[in-house]
């Protein structure tokens, strides 16, 4: 089994900004995952499909268009149905602090809001998938 | 420019200087002097930097060709630019609240932001349009919506800019069709349309059809309108977007004006005279935060397109000449963090544009990295325009840094390097071909990459992002949510319309266009029936659908 880290990176609903999701992603394959984009205007259906095909640790999401309410917890939603519940949620956008606990209860791993730095993204990542693995393999 | 003598004494003193002040050169403030975009900046520049240029040829006059100092000979003296802000959130209702509110506060022109459905062409009831309704523009579905937003404005009194792209037919003839219930007929109309669709394929992603048949539909507005709506900016060529996808200075102004010829060469090879509609094509620039850059980047595509215009497209009207533009100050340059001090962003972005010569400005809010504006930002953005106009001196003379050694120098690099890549582009086959494999998309995500890298490194510094941090901020100011129950009432809304319509007309209109798009006769008059009758947005965008198929970009990163 490989020990890369994979990461599925997804715009889901009807943004169009891929400015941020396309630097993450260079510096994701720059620091050595493997990152597979989906692509603009996914549906929560299509990028959890996605990341059963692929096999991924983690979905990154970018949503700038203020719908982060209702995509975020749908693609957890179906993540944790269809046993992807091991698998980290992740994201970033325009998304205000005041959203962000509400949006962890709902299971969403991590947010990241303007002005993170790629770095800080991957060693999110690091710590948080290494830490997973840790867990499969002790079970 | 300069007498060969003075040249040659300039030349030397400026080599006694340097000899003299290198051992002061080695403490620096910084690590690279670059402009926002990545060029390095020389510590001075002298007479020898601009000894190249003729000034009549290049410089000139303003008001006459080559326009390098503005298009208009009196420029702010006779007439300020507008203040035009862009403006749009929730249901018509709220929009327009927030139209009397700027009017009120002094904004001269309107600009309308629709949501993301409208954009991309779906009712507020489709399920791709769930949690998206209202969120960050104003939500259109019938004629009903746009009568709202402009209730109590005469459209024979404003002009309106609408930012919209692919389905820029349909929100014109909703236009048009508020005008007709006003009284006012369309020779009165004064406007834009951003209707840019080759900018979404490249850098704002809000497309529906394929690049062809939108270009024919944009074709048949520009008909229309010259004979019926002749007031109307039929095309904003968006550099905006381009820019905040990550595009250095000269990409965007490159990658701009390449649309425009695109678009210019589509309507000529429909047979339209190039005089008759490029009088009222108009552009749209970023004002992002390198001062100098900025203003460089101005004059230098004023120069270029109308050399363009005159020797290549032979235009002989003088208006068809003139580069016309809005500007927005740049949305990417905000931050989260210290929201305040985006005020001062926008101000300095603001006189770059002033001192650039734009015809119309948009300055951001200073919580646009968080929502659409509060009420409170969106005043202080206007009078950051107000302050600058009336305050400032800037307008007191016409393109006030003309004849600085660096700044004509920096046009004239802009201005090569603006050359260089449209012969890149026509080199590769042209804007479409360029869409179509990927070239521009990739080299706008390489420019990205590189600035985003100059900042983890610290070689650029961005206050409270990098450098004078504020641990633990509590964020102050008040921040605009858009209730959820926007969607529901507007859902509710549609619903009622759809069942008090007279279906039999609506039906016949969607089929009557149907056949129009496959015929070749004009969409936006077949498009007015449908919007005359309440077809929506997506009834009448889906059955363009059907004809003109539906746009997929291959994900490549």
């Amino acid at each position: 089994m490989s020990e890369k880290i994979r990461v599925l990176l997804a715009k889901p609903g009807l943004d169009g900004h891929d400015r941020g999701i396309k630097v993450i992603a260079a510096a994701f394959r720059d620091a050595g995952f493997e990152v597979i984009y989906t692509g603009l205007r996914q549906t929560p259906e299509q990028i959890v499909n996605a990341a059963i095909q692929e096999d991924v640790d983690a979905i990154g999401v970018s949503i700038l268009s203020g719908a982060h309410m209702t995509l975020f917890p749908a693609i957890r939603k179906l993540m944790d149905e269809k046993g992807l519940d091991n698998v980290i949620l992740f994201g970033g956008g325009i998304i205000p602090d005041d959203d962000i606990p509400e949006l962890e209860k709902k299971g969403i791993d991590k947010i990241f809001t303007p002005g993170a730095t790629t770095t800080e993204t991957i060693e999110y990542l690091k710590g948080a998938v290494g830490g997973k693995k840790k867990e499969d393999k002790i079970m | 420019m300069f007498d060969k003598d003075f040249l040659e004494e300039n030349k030397k003193n400026r080599s006694e200087w340097d000899k003299k002040t290198e051992k002061f050169k080695c403490k620096k403030s910084r690590p690279r002097f670059i402009t926002v975009s990545g060029d390095e900046i020389k510590d001075l520049y002298t007479p020898e930097d601009i000894a190249h240029i003729d000034y009549e040829e290049k410089i000139g006059w303003p008001g006459q060709y080559p326009y390098t100092r503005g298009v208009h000979s009196t420029m702010y003296r006779t007439r300020l630019w507008t203040m035009r802000q862009f403006s749009g959130m929730g249901n018509a209702s709220q929009t327009n609240q927030r139209y009397h509110y700027l009017l009120k506060n002094g904004q001269t022109g309107l600009s309308v932001a629709f949501d993301l459905p409208t954009l991309m062409g779906y009712d507020s009831d489709h399920p791709r349009s769930l949690g998206e309704v209202g969120k960050c523009g104003v939500a259109v579905d019938t004629l009903a919506d746009m009568e709202i937003i402009f209730d109590k404005i005469n459209l024979a009194e404003v002009s309106t800019s609408m930012t919209i792209n692919a389905p820029a037919s349909v929100l014109l003839a909703m236009y048009l069709a508020v005008a007709e219930k006003q009284g006012v007929s369309f020779d009165k109309l004064r406007g834009t349309l951003q209707n840019d669709i080759l900018k979404e394929y490249i850098a704002q992603k809000e497309w529906i059809y394929p690049p062809h048949p939108s270009v024919r539909l944009i074709t048949d507005l520009i008909e229309f309108c010259t004979e019926h709506v002749p007031q109307w900016n039929t095309i904003s060529i968006s550099g905006y977007h381009i820019r905040e996808a990550g595009a250095t200075a000269a990409q965007e102004a490159a990658f701009t004006l390449a649309d425009g010829f695109t678009y210019i060469e589509s309507a000529m090879e429909a047979g339209m005279d190039v005089d008759a509609f490029a009088p009222r094509l108009s552009f749209f620039f970023n004002a992002h935060q390198d001062f100098f850059e900025e203003i460089a980047k101005y004059r230098a595509a004023r120069r270029i397109y109308a050399r363009r215009m005159k020797e290549k497209y032979k235009a002989k009207d003088e208006r068809s000449w003139l580069l016309r533009f809005h500007t927005q100050t740049a949305g990417c340059s905000l931050t989260a963090q210290q929201p305040e001090n985006n005020i001062v962003r926008t101000a300095y972005e603001a006189m770059s544009a002033a001192l650039g010569g734009t015809q119309s400005l948009h300055t951001n809010s200073m919580d646009e990295t968080m929502a659409l504006p509060s009420d409170k930002a969106a005043l202080i953005a206007l009078r950051t325009q107000q302050v600058l106009a009336h305050e400032t001196g800037v307008t007191n003379t016409i393109d006030p840094l003309a004849g600085s050694y660096f700044v004509e120098a920096l046009t004239d690099k802009m201005e090569n390097d603006i050359e260089e890549m449209l012969a890149e582009i026509e080199h590769r086959g042209g804007v479409i071909k360029c869409i179509e494999e990927g070239f521009l998309q990739r080299e706008i995500a390489k420019s990205a990459y590189r600035y985003q890298q100059e900042i983890e490194r610290k070689e650029r510094i961005i206050v409270g992002i990098n450098d004078y941090i504020m641990k633990d901020e509590k964020i102050e100011i008040p921040i605009l949510k858009i209730d959820e129950s926007v969607e529901t009432e507007q859902k509710k809304i549609l619903k009622q319309i759809r069942e008090r319509r007279d279906n039999d007309k609506v039906k016949r209109t969607l089929d009557d266009l149907v056949q129009v798009c496959k015929n070749g006769d004009n969409t936006l008059k077949a498009i007015l029936e449908c919007v005359r009758v309440m077809g929506t947005v997506g009834e009448i965008s889906d059955a363009m659908k059907t004809v003109f198929g539906e746009y997929h970009e291959p994900p490549v990163i």
